[in-house]
């Protein structure tokens, strides 16, 4: 195991800044594929977004052309005991997407045909069925999408676990590393923390969520980026009955919530409106009646719900672009520079696909995942003719 | 313009006489209390039809129950009496209420926490059997159904809490098998200096250990709880008895059908932190507590705290601690306040805080038990998380403090939120971590504070 570093100038291949999963996984790929590393946390890895997520891992519902990477994670969380000697308690037991209305079983029928050139294959129960295939749902459920591999995890514990598992390979883990300035030599990039250390790697990716704007825009490269806050929640334990995500698939954001039972019994759900984040003192200012207009919408879904009690709320710290699409891949403007931040919402799943295609970009400056929808040059001011 | 409206959380002794004086000077504060009838937990009532007399629920403070009891019943009409209500969040100036599974935002120009203490546990092997209660719980059970916990019960833990149930259960005519307390006679000699401040309370004190050893109730001091002991019989687990050491290190075995356990109190913060109040480490506690000037206004404008919510001094304590920080909110509300008021209540407080100090040096939270406990020891009973599973978080996983190793292992993670284990799993984490224990941090609290029905309908929906 390396130990973090305390003398004032460090060299590596490549330093991430950002200690999120996106951050960590690239670190211990990067490593599989023989690169020097330095991950700078500035606090603690997965502490903020990818540890207060929902810990979907869901395919289903994405943007098709995601589909790949998308696909190239699943295959990895399925791998992970191997990979990084830990599960974080990753369940395959399926998600199931819900609609009450003939509109949204439309889209879920379209889905359904669509996502299947990419390789992802949905059952589909219409009416009645669906509550023969899933008793604990609501008897009105017009229409549930079936996703029979896919299913969930511990987002407390995935993102810790790849930093673990990148600095027993090697990777140098910073934490308590707060990035103040980057500048760019000939050569290298030169990352400085508050505290008064120095690294340089002639790669740099930068993996810091919703503080990933300022961080672009220093190279120049404006980008739109909301902070937003999930509002998630738990209740007490029950015996566990309920073993695939179940999401609502409506169109009406206050109706969008989600859940799932982990084996020790809690239901954890989340889904419907955000609040707002101040990113300076880095605490989201949750509106805990967010928590009571998801109610209806988790008791219109699973009625059991409402016998239960909920115990405890959190939130995090997500960043959402205006197309809903995050930024991965090369800078449009400095080589060396890459990105991988801003999933709105969605990006745990891709967690490990990100952390091996980033690899394969930071090693090679090539890979086979498709990634030009994500490029930041999307939001490149337009050139006067 | 329309009257200020005040909040008082709570309508235990602080909370009655602050919305009290909130009365006198004309206002209608609205009170929220999650029992169902005034008192809190040290003047709690016995349900409508039950007739033990006060002197025998109350003991020496039977006077003080009764008084209380009445000053509220004149109170009701001129205040907002919300009995039954869980204040469970804030957001832009509101409290968010619950009650009868329907939620309520109230708007607030003022609010005051008077949300008294719970029992400070530290747990030792086999706490979570069925039959051990806190020594609150054990009281409640006295107290509002008149029922025992247990035909023979054992009390173990330290502080005046041990001695008064005890008493109580002694007079109620189930003798207690023991009385363990982990203090020594040493520890109790030096509280002696901060204790004689209150030399009433004290003497109250000694007579209740009197009288339990005049009717042949054995006192051990200076002793170390090794484990609770189980049986298995048709019913399922019961407790079978207690095995400790005493203060030469010998073992011992009490045998007895119930356990009341408790070392201390620990004062019910989460309202404060939710409101991002500042909190400070009290080293003499070993509390992060929210820092309040003298009269009990906190960091946050307009928010204030009194009684055993924001540092424990007793119920007499919390009676003025009350009134003096509904003056003192009175007086930021534009109100003139009498002054000698404010300095009578303020003189009253300083032998409390004595007392205090007093109490926590001669009964000492017994923090150094938690390095040596076995690792099978469950800390959070909610979740079923071990000592050895913080060891495990603070040693392999790397966490620095005790929201990261909730995080890992679930401490504090479940029902309770850490109200029970977080003062004893941050204790386990900074031995494990060989830290000071103010590194080990604190459980950061979160709506709702204490579990709320999904089936919850109201303003929003």
């Amino acid at each position: 195991m390396s130990q973090p570093v305390t003398n004032t100038t460090a060299r590596a291949d490549v330093i991430i800044v950002g200690g999120g999963i996106m951050g960590a996984a690239t670190a211990f790929f990067a490593r599989q594929r023989g690169l020097s590393v330095i991950l700078l946390e500035r606090d603690l890895v997965g502490q903020y977004a990818s540890g207060t997520n929902f810990g979907n891992v869901r395919r289903q519902g994405r943007f098709l052309p995601q589909l790949p990477l998308a696909n190239r994670s699943r295959a990895l969380w399925g791998d992970l005991p191997r990979l990084i000697g830990e599960n974080v308690e990753f369940l395959p037991s399926g998600h199931v997407r819900v609609a009450f209305k003939a509109e949204d079983s439309a889209r879920l029928e379209q889905y359904a045909q669509d996502c299947k050139p990419y390789g992802l294959e949905l059952e589909l129960y219409n009416g009645c069925k669906a509550v023969e295939r899933f008793p604990m749902l609501a008897p009105d459920v017009d229409c549930a999408s079936f996703s029979p591999l896919d299913g969930h995890a511990n987002p407390r514990l995935a993102a810790p676990a790849f930093g673990r598992a990148a600095r027993r390979a090697g990777a140098t883990v910073q934490e308590r590393a707060e990035v103040s300035n980057i500048t760019r030599t000939a050569e290298d990039f030169v990352v400085e923390t508050a505290d008064g250390l120095r690294f340089t790697a002639p790669l740099l990716q930068i993996s810091s969520g919703a503080w990933g704007q300022k961080m672009a825009a220093a190279f120049g490269e404006n980008l739109p980026l909301t902070p937003k806050a999930p509002q998630m929640g738990v209740t007490e334990p029950v015996p566990y009955r309920i073993h695939p995500v179940i999401g609502y698939a409506s169109w009406v954001e206050e109706e969008g919530v989600y859940l799932r039972q982990v084996e020790r019994g809690n239901i954890v759900f989340g889904g419907g409106l955000r609040s707002t984040v101040d990113l300076n003192t880095k605490r989201a200012q949750l509106n805990p009646l967010n928590l009571v207009r998801q109610m209806p919408h988790l008791e219109r879904i699973l009625p059991d719900f409402a016998r239960l009690r909920i115990i405890r709320t959190w939130s995090g710290i997500e960043g959402y672009t205006d197309d809903d699409l995050p930024v991965m891949g090369p800078s449009a403007r400095v080589p060396g520079l890459y990105y991988a931040f801003g999933f709105c919402g969605h990006g745990f799943q891709l967690g490990p696909g990100v952390g091996a295609t980033m690899a394969d970009l930071l090693a090679t400056g090539k890979t086979e995942i498709p990634l030009e929808p994500f490029s930041i040059a999307r939001f490149a001011a337009p050139v006067d003719p | 313009m329309d009257k200020p409206v005040v909040i008082v959380v709570g309508a235990g002794p602080a909370g009655t006489r602050a919305a009290q004086t909130l009365a006198q000077a004309g206002l209608r504060p609205i009170v929220l209390d999650e029992n169902r009838q005034q008192g809190g937990q040290i003047y709690r009532r016995q349900p409508e039809n039950f007739i033990r007399p006060a002197s025998k629920l109350y003991g020496a403070s039977a006077r003080a129950a009764t008084a209380l009891h009445k000053a509220f019943a004149d109170l009701l009409p001129r205040i907002d009496y919300r009995p039954e209500t869980l204040a469970w969040g804030v957001v832009d100036q509101q409290v968010l209420v619950e009650h009868n599974q329907r939620v309520d935002a109230i708007s607030y120009d003022a609010l005051i926490i008077a949300t008294g203490a719970t029992d400070r546990i530290m747990p030792c092997p086999g706490w979570t059997l069925p039959g051990v209660f806190t020594l609150g719980g054990a009281q409640i059970a006295l107290k509002a159904q008149a029922c025992a916990v247990g035909a023979a019960p054992v009390f173990m833990g330290t502080g005046p809490l041990l001695y008064l149930v005890a008493w109580q259960y002694l007079k109620a005519g189930i003798k207690p098998r023991a009385v363990l307390d982990t203090s020594t006679l040493k520890t109790r000699l030096k509280g002696l200096r901060g204790l004689r401040h209150r030399p009433a309370i004290l003497a109250q004190g000694v007579r209740y250990m009197a009288e339990l050893m005049r009717a042949g109730v054995a006192l051990h001091a200076g002793i170390q709880p090794v484990r609770i002991e189980e049986r298995d019989d048709e019913g399922g687990l019961r407790v079978r008895g207690v095995t400790w050491r005493n203060s030469r290190g010998q073992l011992r075995h009490t045998v007895g059908d119930a356990v009341g356990m408790g070392y201390g109190l620990r004062s019910e913060t989460q309202l404060a932190d939710l409101l991002k109040c500042d909190f400070a480490f009290d080293p003499i506690s070993r509390q992060w507590l929210p820092v309040t000037d003298v009269d009990g206004a906190t960091s946050q404008h307009g928010v204030y705290t009194a009684g055993d919510g924001a540092g424990i001094r007793g119920a007499d304590g919390a009676e003025s601690a009350g009134a003096l920080a509904a003056l003192r909110c009175l007086a930021d509300l534009g109100f003139s306040v009498s002054p000698q008021e404010v300095a009578r209540l303020r003189k009253a407080l300083e032998p409390m805080t004595a007392f205090r100090e007093g109490l926590e040096t001669g009964f000492p939270w017994p923090w150094r038990n938690a390095a040596s406990l076995p690792d099978e020891t469950v800390i959070c009973r909610c979740e079923n998380v071990t000592a050895g599973d913080i060891r495990r978080a603070a040693g392999s996983l790397d966490a620095p403090e005790l929201n990261r190793a909730k995080a890992f292992v679930r401490v504090g993670m479940g029902r309770c939120q850490g109200r029970m284990c977080g003062l004893a799993g941050a204790e386990v984490l900074a031995a494990a971590r060989k830290m000071p224990i103010e590194q080990a941090g604190r459980i950061r609290s979160a709506a709702p504070i204490k579990p709320l029905p999904a089936k919850i309908r109201g303003i929003m929906t």
